[in-house]
């Protein structure tokens, strides 16, 4: 009895502390709103926005709803997201390799950028590439070009733009070609552990991933054709770019201050991960004849993977998260649509802060119940 | 047989393959440092592409030749074991020392050579590189934000002597060691808040934090002759009690005329900034931090289920969303769910925003450590008869911390990255600072040098913080 309320009495004090500090905060809100005459309520959402957005990937303008600005700013943050960790990733693996080179000066180079990238806050990184290196640019008029469709100019990367045809049916081949290399790899696992024969399964999955789609272009009707930026007078000193893509210099700062940033901890995590497989591993798989390739595919790697994918994980999420940084300067991500705009139009705090954080924490929180789940399939079994 | 051996050393001429691939070498490396220093192209009359490739193909021929097994010669066998091992190594060898050479001369010349300090106006920048002036004049705005400058002495003061009291772990005696860690944890944090939020703000509240140093230092000699039994009372109530009376009755008509007359000025939170500010968010968010954390990460593990989610819930919500949405909350939200004529100051609001948010990362990084200790420890401890606090003040957090301090570590590291975000409800520190003064009319493009600059002091402040974790791992490794 004395155990038991000793282990209650703690609990429900919590519960209660918990319990008044909500219910306080929620009283005052009550109260601050009615003296504003504001009320609560999510029905702003499908009211006329009427403000613009300097870059979207949907068609969006002023006429368009509070729900479509705050989409056009989600698909903003995921676009900086992925492109920041495609960057990362490969920058991240190549200098986490290269921290653990014989060659000295390789090693050095490699810790002296990690050293050097990591200890300088992010949004000094963001501000710098923004502010200080893409305004060092020439003008749209003077810029050289590479290979004669990119322009790197003050305003933006322009690159070519892709104008496809029938896109659907090239995006079914890929599907197809992508369930049939599953199926062929299931087919060649069981073939080997019943029959004890190879299959070339990787040869076979780069000739799908060519023939199907190629197929497209010869049967499907599918065509491909580029337009290419080219430069236009609009007035006396002012020129423009037409008929390419323009990446925004914002995007550009922002993912490769990101893309840089996040690379130090990545390669960290590399370089931990590797270290982590002991030397026995690789002298155990090299006594029983397997070679070098085979030796970092079949035992290193699974090994060292498991070592290193929870915490790069953790540092994707990371990087998604500090893509809110884009915010300070003015790139149109959610932060910026829409807990700033939005928020100062419509003046409605807690609805858009709340929507804007449960955005992020429904991100973070998928994330890591996926990282759990895989965790688990992946952990050593143990006896 | 042996005649056609020319292209493989052996003891008979050895030298002649040293000599050529180090002269070989030699001729490229001087062709890059000809090129990059003096502007010289030593290999002008060629075509231009192959007189731009010509150095890599040079040296890498040298290197090969160079690339001896067991030649014999102790230099020669360790410049190959670490940067010429086989041709791709050498290649990145190479690449690497070129382009060392290649950008040492215009980072000196932007740096020092062809850069200008004297002069305070913008006219005073001819050179082509940094114009260092800009900084000369704004150093002031960006060390002290808009503090005044007159009352600029107060920060060096209450800077300096923090650093002082700080330090007083080195000077401490074997004797008084033991009462060093509730300095640290207890006493030290509530002098420097005292410090900062009455010495470096001012106005008339400069006379309670008098009061309050000096009922604590009565209680304090005082407390030496108190029983050992009545101390943990005595410490609680009385420097609180000393302090009312103090200002209630005995000290209340002299303070307001001292008030009057020779008060502080009062400098508003608005006008903090700079690197001060820096390192206020990042001192204060450091202390309440920690032990926020701390008790999350017990919570975390406890046994009881109520205590358990909530403290689950507060940890994943605070490290699902990003800082900048937590300060937006902190400005635009906040203020919603308070009392309407309770006011709260944005530095106030701010750093208990930050505090919160990292206290969720420290907790993590603590549930590591205690996860980590064998059970044996827990179970040794409670054998003993140890209850929850005792076990876990006595036995488990002093194992846990100190298994934790590189995460730990990281995590301040982080704090300290992150409070250049403020800038998002108007407090302006360093970085803040600079885009405030990139804008000023007369000092238009120098982005870059306020940045670089930044840049600096975040790196150094950082590294140090980083070098001086992994000294502390060592101190306190204990093998196990």
């Amino acid at each position: 009895m004395n155990f038991k309320l000793k282990k209650l009495v703690p609990q429900l004090l919590t519960l209660l502390v918990v319990i008044i500090v909500f219910g306080f905060f929620t009283f005052n809100a009550q109260v601050n709103m009615e003296n504003r005459g504001i009320e609560f309520g999510f029905g702003f959402l499908t009211q006329e926005s009427s403000f613009d957005v300097q870059f979207s990937l949907i068609e969006y303008d002023g006429s368009h709803s509070y729900a479509r600005a705050y989409l056009v700013g989600l698909l903003n943050t995921l676009l900086v997201a992925f492109i920041g960790i495609i960057l990362s990733t490969i920058l991240g693996i190549i200098i986490g390799i290269a921290r653990l080179s014989p060659n000295y000066l390789i090693e050095k180079a490699a810790a002296w950028y990690v050293e050097f990238f990591r200890n300088i806050p992010l949004l000094l990184q963001i501000f710098f590439w923004y502010f200080a290196a893409l305004r060092a640019l020439p003008l749209p008029q003077d810029a050289d070009s590479m290979f004669g469709v990119f322009f790197l100019t003050i305003k933006g990367l322009f690159v070519p733009k892709f104008v496809w045809e029938n896109l659907d049916i090239f995006f079914y081949s890929i599907i197809a070609a992508i369930v049939s290399v599953l199926v062929i790899k299931n087919y060649a696992r069981k073939l080997q552990e019943n029959e004890g024969k190879q299959l070339p399964v990787f040869f076979i999955s780069v000739c799908l991933f060519i023939i199907l789609p190629l197929l497209t272009f010869l049967i499907g009707g599918v065509s491909l054709d580029f337009s290419i930026p080219l430069l236009k007078q609009i007035s006396n000193t002012s020129y423009i770019y037409e008929g390419g893509l323009g990446i925004p210099p914002e995007l550009i700062a922002l993912t490769l201050a990101l893309g840089l940033y996040t690379a130090t901890f990545i390669a960290e995590c590399v370089r931990a991960g590797i270290q982590g497989i002991s030397k026995g591993q690789k002298e155990a798989a090299a006594s029983i004849g397997l070679t070098p390739n085979q030796i970092l595919k079949l035992v290193v790697m699974p090994q060292a993977l498991r070592i290193i994918i929870p915490p790069t994980t953790n540092q994707y999420l990371n990087l998604t998260k500090n893509s809110s940084l884009a915010a300070a300067i003015a790139y149109p991500d959610i932060v910026l649509v829409f807990a700033g705009t939005a928020l100062m139009q419509t003046g409605r705090a807690i609805e858009i802060v709340s929507i804007t954080m449960l955005t992020y924490l429904s991100i973070s929180l998928s994330i890591s119940v996926l990282m759990n789940w895989y965790n688990k399939s992946i952990a050593i079994k143990e006896k | 047989m042996n005649k056609f051996n020319l292209l493989k050393p052996d003891s008979s001429n050895l030298y002649k393959y040293i000599y050529t691939g180090s002269f070989l070498f030699f001729i490229s490396t001087l062709d890059v440092f000809l090129n990059s220093f003096f502007a010289i192209n030593i290999t002008s009359f060629l075509p231009n592409f192959i007189s731009f490739i010509l150095p890599l193909v040079l040296g890498l021929f040298g290197l090969y030749l160079i690339r001896i097994e067991f030649s014999g010669i102790k230099s020669l066998d360790l410049l190959n074991k670490n940067i010429n091992t086989n041709n791709f190594n050498a290649f990145l060898s190479l690449i690497i020392i070129f382009v060392v050479i290649k950008s040492i001369p215009p980072v000196m010349s932007w740096f020092i050579l062809d850069a200008n300090i004297t002069g305070d106006t913008k006219d005073a920048c001819t050179g082509t590189g940094a114009c260092w002036t800009y900084i000369k004049i704004w150093l002031r705005r960006f060390i002290y934000g808009m503090y005044p400058n007159a009352e600029q002495w107060r920060i060096n003061l209450s800077f300096i002597s923090l650093l002082a009291l700080g330090s007083v772990g080195y000077f401490a005696t074997e004797k008084l060691k033991k009462y060093l860690t509730l300095y640290y944890v207890v006493i030290y944090p509530f002098i420097a808040f005292l410090f900062i939020f009455f010495f470096i703000s001012g106005g008339p509240v400069f006379f309670e934090f008098s009061y309050g140093i000096i009922a604590f230092s009565i209680s304090l000699i005082i407390g030496f002759f108190i029983p050992k039994k009545f101390k943990t009372w005595y410490f609680l109530l009385i420097p609180i009690i000393l302090y009312i009376s103090l200002k209630y009755f005995f000290f209340y008509e002299e303070s307001i005329d001292l008030g009057k007359l020779n008060g502080l000025n009062w400098v508003e939170t608005g006008a903090w900034g700079g690197l001060s500010l820096t390192f206020i968010v990042s001192f204060f968010c450091l202390i309440f931090c920690f032990p926020v954390g701390m008790f999350l990460a017990l919570g975390r593990r406890s046994e009881m289920p109520t205590i358990r989610y909530i403290s689950i819930g507060f940890i994943e919500f605070w490290r699902g969303v990003p800082l900048i949405t937590v300060l937006f909350m902190s400005s635009v939200m906040f203020p919603m769910f308070l009392p309407e004529d309770f006011f709260m100051d944005k530095l106030v609001r701010v750093i208990i925003a930050i505090s919160l948010f990292e206290a969720a990362y420290v907790a993590e990084v603590i549930r590591g450590g205690l996860q980590a200790l064998p059970r044996g420890q827990y179970d040794a401890a409670k054998s003993l008869g140890m209850d929850y606090w005792k076990m876990h003040i006595l036995v488990i957090l002093p194992q846990a911390l100190k298994l934790v301090i590189p995460g730990i570590a990281n995590t301040f590291l982080a704090l300290v990255k992150d409070t250049p975000l403020i800038f998002v409800v108007g407090l302006l520190e360093l970085v803040g600072m600079l885009n405030l003064a990139k804008t000023n009319p007369e000092w238009l493009g120098y982005a870059m040098e306020g940045y670089v600059f930044a840049a600096i002091i975040f790196w150094i402040i950082c590294y140090a913080m980083s070098k001086y974790s992994y000294n502390l791992e060592l101190k306190y490794k204990t093998e196990r």
